[in-house]
């Protein structure tokens, strides 16, 4: 939790469509990214996350527009903001900073090219002074890197797996061995058995190459194994952000403790499991004040109408006295609130 | 190689198919292509006679059953015997002989030209969704619209009759003052391109917007895809995220460019009746005019072959571009 950033967003707000029509998907995000940290990002379908994700990377489609905030990259040489950065310099940073794992490699691969194509065209934009040979190179030690022989060099997509693709994918991204990746669901259609093998080879990799991630899932329980920083969106907001353990075992917001009553612990007492009543809002009618509190079990008056900031939970404190390294959006813990029991857990007290 | 060989089989029966349909076809029109011949002849005194030795000459007589002329007739073609023209009583295989290239330079040259600009059109288009070149649309969309002999009427009159910028008749300068040779040489080859052009464009702007269209909204959907995506994600050139859509949006053009040979060639036909273009379409006019089967018979089976083999060489075309298509691996 200690290195220094390498990414920062403030106040990231994405419209889709301008005008009347415009739908806001992203409102005020604020997040760091450090050097070698995991961070997940996680909310249903529709909360905004790949959003957020692609609207950082500047890959955001129309109509999607970035309408506000900051997003500073620290590079080697330097720190840039990739909003104002121009096309040139926005293509030299991509991949070779930061690239991006995409949720389907079934279709993030190109049919119609071969594996070692894609792997080195990216050494050919970035890396100029490579021959061919040493490209070809570099595509083999890449593969290798995700387990896959030499011999699928000259393989269309089609004539591999989807695990094979989705490690594929992941060495391609690999490729120009940049400061950040972000996989946008990267094992989300692959089988379980596959999913754990290449993520537990994926976090060698990171612990090896030293990049940060930034992990995008609705799989909430998969982000507690593996992340170092957890931020839970609703509705495009980020509604708390915590490490890893604190989100689980002291939630603070009533979203993310709803998120964690829908799956099964494997320890601990058998707990009835509890969805989130209701259903997510439509961003085209997001209720005002909190867009959560027509589905939240603690919603208080204000609720209805003021719309809660991230802050810092004014009590309980921590335990360990450092200043808490969380943050969560919700009028519960402004102070003066009585805090129900679920959301006033502290870590390492037994839950 | 299973794949090319089950495809040949296809072709083989689809021409088998074609050369019978249209053996039996001429057979039940009424009337018959000597009569229609001899109607003609007016000045002619022929005994029942000397009819029957025709009609044995010609084949086509009472004396010959349906089914005997039918294996007559195939016979004859794989030797590469098209029958008798009857009207211009000569072997209709030396007629195609002199108007089949023609055509085929013109159908040839318009075709491979419009694919090609329309597609490299259809790809900027596309990629620079809505911006000017999306107002050039309707245009080209109105040219196809246009019906063929309209648009060719329009091309000759505008940039021929009055305009004077190309000559819009024949296919080579055969005026008075004309000494030309017919062969390999300059002023020959200027002499066929002059006149080739007017034809040729109004070949072109007909089918020229189905290209430009047709790949415009492949590359739209294409563009879609989480691998163009990727490529921009890679940083890579404008230029080359492009071709990465390109060159999957190409795919489906492929398979409409053998769909819609077939019309660019009717069309083509008409076109050279307009500017008495000395090809097939021409002798097709002259066939039916004077009734004479054997020759219309001979022409649209060399149509139908060659769109066949159109159809073959973008079949092989696709197999090649697209991996997924192969079978074996």
């Amino acid at each position: 939790m200690t290195g220094e950033p390498v990414l920062e967003v403030r106040d990231l707000c994405v419209d889709y469509g301008v005008g009347p029509g415009g739908v806001r998907a992203v409102t005020d995000a604020t997040l760091t990214l450090r050097r070698g940290e995991v961070l997940g990002l996680a909310g249903e379908s529709g909360s905004g996350k790949s959003t957020l994700a692609y609207a950082v990377t500047r890959l955001l489609r129309a109509p999607g527009v970035i309408t506000g905030g900051e997003v500073r990259f620290h590079g080697p040489d330097g720190v840039l903001d990739l909003l104002e950065a121009d096309a040139a310099t926005l293509r030299r940073v991509r991949w070779d900073q930061i690239s991006v794992v995409f949720q389907s490699a079934m279709h993030a691969l190109n049919p119609v090219a071969r594996i070692d194509a894609q792997l080195t065209d990216a050494l050919r934009a970035h890396r100029a002074r490579l021959g061919a040979a040493e490209r070809r190179e570099r595509a083999v030690e890449l593969l290798r890197l995700v387990g896959i022989g030499e011999e699928r060099l000259r393989s269309y997509p089609h004539e591999l797996s989807g695990g094979m693709r989705q490690r594929v994918m992941i060495a391609m991204a690999l490729a120009l061995e940049p400061r950040v990746v972000i996989m946008d669901e990267p094992t989300t259609a692959l089988d379980v058995v596959t999913q754990r093998e290449i993520l537990d080879e994926l976090m060698q990799l990171k612990d090896r190459l030293g990049f940060a991630i930034v992990f995008i899932t609705h799989d909430l329980s998969l982000l507690i194994e593996l992340a170092d920083t957890i931020a839970i969106m609703y509705a495009g907001r980020i509604v708390e952000l915590a490490d890893a353990q604190r989100l689980f075992h002291s939630p603070r917001h009533p979203y993310t403790l709803g998120l964690l009553n829908s799956f099964p612990a494997l320890h601990g007492e058998r707990v009835r499991m509890e969805g989130i009543p209701g259903s997510p809002p439509a961003l085209t009618a997001l209720p005002a004040g909190c867009a959560f509190h027509p589905r939240c079990p603690f919603a208080l008056a204000r609720c209805a109408h003021d719309v809660p900031r991230l802050t810092e939970p004014a009590e309980p404190a921590e335990p360990d006295g450092a200043p808490a390294a969380r943050s969560a959006a919700c009028w519960l813990h402004t102070g003066g609130e009585h805090v129900p029991a679920p959301l006033a857990r502290v870590l390492g007290s037994t839950p | 190689m299973r794949t090319l060989l089950r495809r040949l089989g296809f072709y083989l029966l689809a021409g088998f198919a074609a050369v019978t349909l249209n053996f039996f076809l001429a057979r039940l029109l009424p009337g018959s292509a000597l009569q229609n011949a001899l109607a003609k002849l007016r000045g002619a005194n022929l005994d029942p006679a000397a009819i029957r030795a025709l009609e044995a000459q010609y084949g086509t007589g009472a004396d010959h059953s349906l089914p005997s002329q039918y294996l007559t007739y195939l016979s004859g073609l794989l030797h590469g015997d098209l029958g008798l023209s009857t009207s211009q009583s000569a072997p209709v295989s030396s007629i195609l002989g002199s108007t089949l290239p023609w055509t085929l330079g013109l159908v040839g040259t318009a075709t491979a030209l419009a694919f090609v600009v329309g597609t490299l059109a259809g790809i900027v288009v596309g990629w620079k969704r809505n911006g000017l070149l999306d107002g050039l649309l309707p245009a080209a969309t109105f040219f196809q619209s246009v019906p063929y002999f309209i648009l060719a009427f329009l091309v000759m009159m505008t940039l021929g009759y009055f305009g004077g910028f190309f000559p819009y008749q024949n296919g080579y300068d055969i005026g008075r003052h004309a000494h030309l040779t017919p062969g390999w040489n300059g002023p020959f080859v200027t002499s066929v391109i002059e006149h080739g052009t007017l034809p040729a464009l109004t070949v072109v702007l007909a089918s020229l917007a189905g290209w430009v269209i047709g790949m415009r909204n492949m590359m739209i959907t294409t563009m879609d895809e989480d691998y163009v995506l990727v490529a921009a994600a890679k940083g890579l050139p404008q230029w080359r995220v492009a071709a990465v859509a390109a060159r999957n949006a190409i795919l489906p053009t492929i398979s409409n460019f053998a769909l819609s040979i077939s019309l660019v060639v009717t069309g083509s036909l008409v076109t050279e009746i307009v500017f008495t273009y000395p090809g097939v379409g021409w002798q097709i006019y002259q066939a039916i005019l004077t009734g004479d089967y054997p020759l219309l018979q001979g022409i649209l089976l060399v149509v139908v072959f060659t769109v066949l083999a159109v159809n073959l060489v973008a079949d092989l075309a696709y197999v090649a571009l697209d991996p997924r298509a192969r079978k074996e691996a």
